[in-house]
């Protein structure tokens, strides 16, 4: 018996659209007003995947998981999960996911046990089961004894834990995660990521939405980057990474001007983009001896002093940059902001 | 039709657990309305027998709403309310809940003044059954009262202040301090227009205290009616604002 007991009995159910998708998307659209919050997005998510939607803040990945969760109407578009229409059936929808918000919205005056037995009474686990599932979920995420504290009472950590434990009560399919690590310290990010790879390795499958990505990296089968409303690639975050390695790119760390500096070398033929971050000036190049003699002077001509120069390997960061033309930057200075 | 009233019934009993002991609803669900009496009380000790009926549908309808005002903007503004609209529960369900939740406080409180009036203070009750009745609608009344105003706003004291916009005036238009007879005519017909005047006028009939203007089972009749549309309005209002949020 595994430990979280996701349910993966039962699959026979229709299938959307004749796939055995466990989430498919078709032309799904939200509008705020005149203005896309998701704009015309297709894709699908197999069963047992562990799927990841990357972009910043604001691209629409939460709107997304709302529309795909029944909290929201989608303006235009279909889409079904576990092969029920998420309009038309949501419903069997509700009953058959778990949604973990980005916020740990338990309740505060509840014991971490109640808050759980609460969960299980509403996706109408049966009585005799809605204990021993919560004992045994409190276990699974070294809780139990804390059991009879009050929610606010736990550490952020803590309270991530338990948000995850109580999307898990009625042993949902499919399991939809918004940042699920955002706000905690790298110890807790590192043993949720742990948690999030069992689950999966226990026959769940997984939506999460994320900015940070080197969590997309490590924990994704596959990585739909979304910028503005619309999806700008799906693949495996191995072949995004392999898009990129078709270049190099190339590494100039400077004493000072770095930021002048990236704007000259951008000029040089052969340079297919820059990026400046720290003092470190990164070039992303097609071949590295058409560019060279001209970086050379380009150097000279600006009297730039370099403390050193090398080649690296992409990472799904620099993927990221290349495919959507933004800095990584942005995605990490909306990690400080936090979310609104 | 069982699932969607057991999990109601759950999220009653969650919203009791969870917020009877909050501070906005022990100071304006009880301690006002008790404040009150008491001032009532000491002006006139043995005046305030004729009071009782109105003092006990006025601390009803300051349970009902204040208790509405923390189930729904409270949770609202924690994000717990999410939870319970991403759950497979219809809007009506959580609607009727969070109007249970409060219709308990409110029968609970209305109850303690009750007793109090007719243990301590010599109130004959004419027919307990018929005053439960009368006490259940109107409880339902205030507290789908309460969740009107609550869906409309944000914030907690934003629900307390627009719910004392039209609590305080039904105290003084409804009954609850003097008849409905010695009102100047041009207020009368917005008396008639809120649920307390029939709240005030059935208990003074249950409560043996002359001045009732209408029967016991038409101001009953006209309760029910009262808590059907507020609460309809209630769940239209809540899901048009869910279209505007979401």
């Amino acid at each position: 018996m595994s430990r979280f007991t996701m349910r993966t009995e039962g699959m026979e159910h229709k299938d959307a659209g004749g796939t055995a998708n466990a989430i498919e998307v078709r032309g799904l659209t939200k509008r705020f007003g005149d203005l896309p919050a998701v704009d015309h997005v297709d894709f699908s998510v197999r069963k047992g995947e562990i799927y990841g939607f990357l972009g910043p803040n604001g691209a629409g990945k939460t709107t997304t998981i709302r529309m795909l969760a029944g909290l929201m109407r989608p303006s235009e578009g279909k889409g079904w999960v576990q092969g029920y229409d998420i309009e038309t059936e949501q419903w069997k929808v509700k009953q058959s996911i778990g949604v973990v918000p980005d916020a740990s919205n338990l309740y505060g005056e509840l014991s971490l046990k109640d808050n759980l037995i609460f969960m299980g009474q509403l996706y109408g686990v049966p009585r005799r089961e809605r204990s021993r599932r919560a004992d045994e979920l409190l276990d699974d995420f070294g809780l139990l004894q804390r059991r009879k504290a009050p929610f606010r009472a736990l550490s952020r950590g803590m309270k991530r834990r338990l948000t995850i434990a109580a999307a898990l009560v009625h042993r949902p399919r499919i399991l939809f995660m918004d940042e699920p690590t955002t706000g905690l310290d790298a110890a807790a990010a590192r043993g949720l990521r742990k948690t999030i790879k069992q689950l999966n390795s226990e026959g769940a499958t997984l939506f999460l939405t994320t900015h940070y990505i080197e969590e997309a990296d490590q924990l994704c089968h596959r990585v739909a980057i979304i910028v503005k409303g619309k999806i700008i690639v799906i693949d495996t975050p191995e072949a995004l990474k392999r898009q990129t390695r078709a270049e190099e790119i190339l590494e100039l760390k400077v004493e000072k001007a770095a930021q002048e500096l990236s704007q000259a070398l951008a000029g040089i033929p052969g340079v297919l983009k820059t990026a400046e971050e720290g003092g470190v000036v990164k070039l992303y190049i097609s071949s590295l001896n058409d560019v060279m003699p001209e970086l050379v002077s380009v150097l000279r001509g600006k009297g730039a002093t370099l403390t050193s120069i090398r080649t690296v390997v992409p990472s799904l960061e620099d993927a990221f940059v290349r495919i959507t033309g933004m800095e990584a930057e942005k995605l990490r200075s909306d990690q400080k902001e936090g979310r609104p | 039709m069982m699932n969607h009233a057991a999990r109601t019934y759950y999220l009653v009993m969650k919203d009791v657990k969870t917020y009877y002991l909050k501070p906005p609803l022990i100071s304006w669900g009880l301690m006002f309305p008790g404040v009150m009496i008491l001032a009532f009380y000491l002006k006139n000790p043995t005046g305030i027998h004729d009071l009782i009926p109105g003092l006990v549908a006025m601390t009803m309808l300051f349970g009902a709403t204040s208790v509405e005002a923390v189930v729904i903007t409270f949770e609202r503004r924690v994000g717990s309310l999410e939870r319970l609209l991403m759950a497979p529960l219809s809007v009506t369900s959580i609607i009727l809940g969070k109007v249970l939740a409060g219709v308990l406080f409110s029968l609970v409180s209305g109850l303690i003044v009750l007793l109090i009036a007719v243990v301590f203070l010599g109130s004959r009750v004419h027919g307990w059954i018929s005053l439960a009745g009368i006490m259940v609608v109107a409880a339902f009344c205030f507290s789908a009262l309460g969740a009107f105003v609550s869906v409309a706003v944000r914030e907690v004291f934003e629900a307390m202040t627009l719910s004392n916009l039209f609590r305080f005036p039904m105290l003084f238009l409804c009954g609850v301090f003097f008849p409905l007879a010695s009102l100047p005519a041009m207020l009368k017909p917005l008396a008639l227009a809120l649920p307390l005047t029939y709240a005030v006028d059935a208990m003074r009939t249950s409560l043996s205290v002359p001045g009732a203007a209408l029967s016991l089972q038409l101001n009953f009749v006209i309760l029910v009616f009262f808590a059907l549309l507020i609460t309809v309005a209630t769940v239209k209002t809540f899901i048009r604002r869910l279209d505007e949020t979401y």
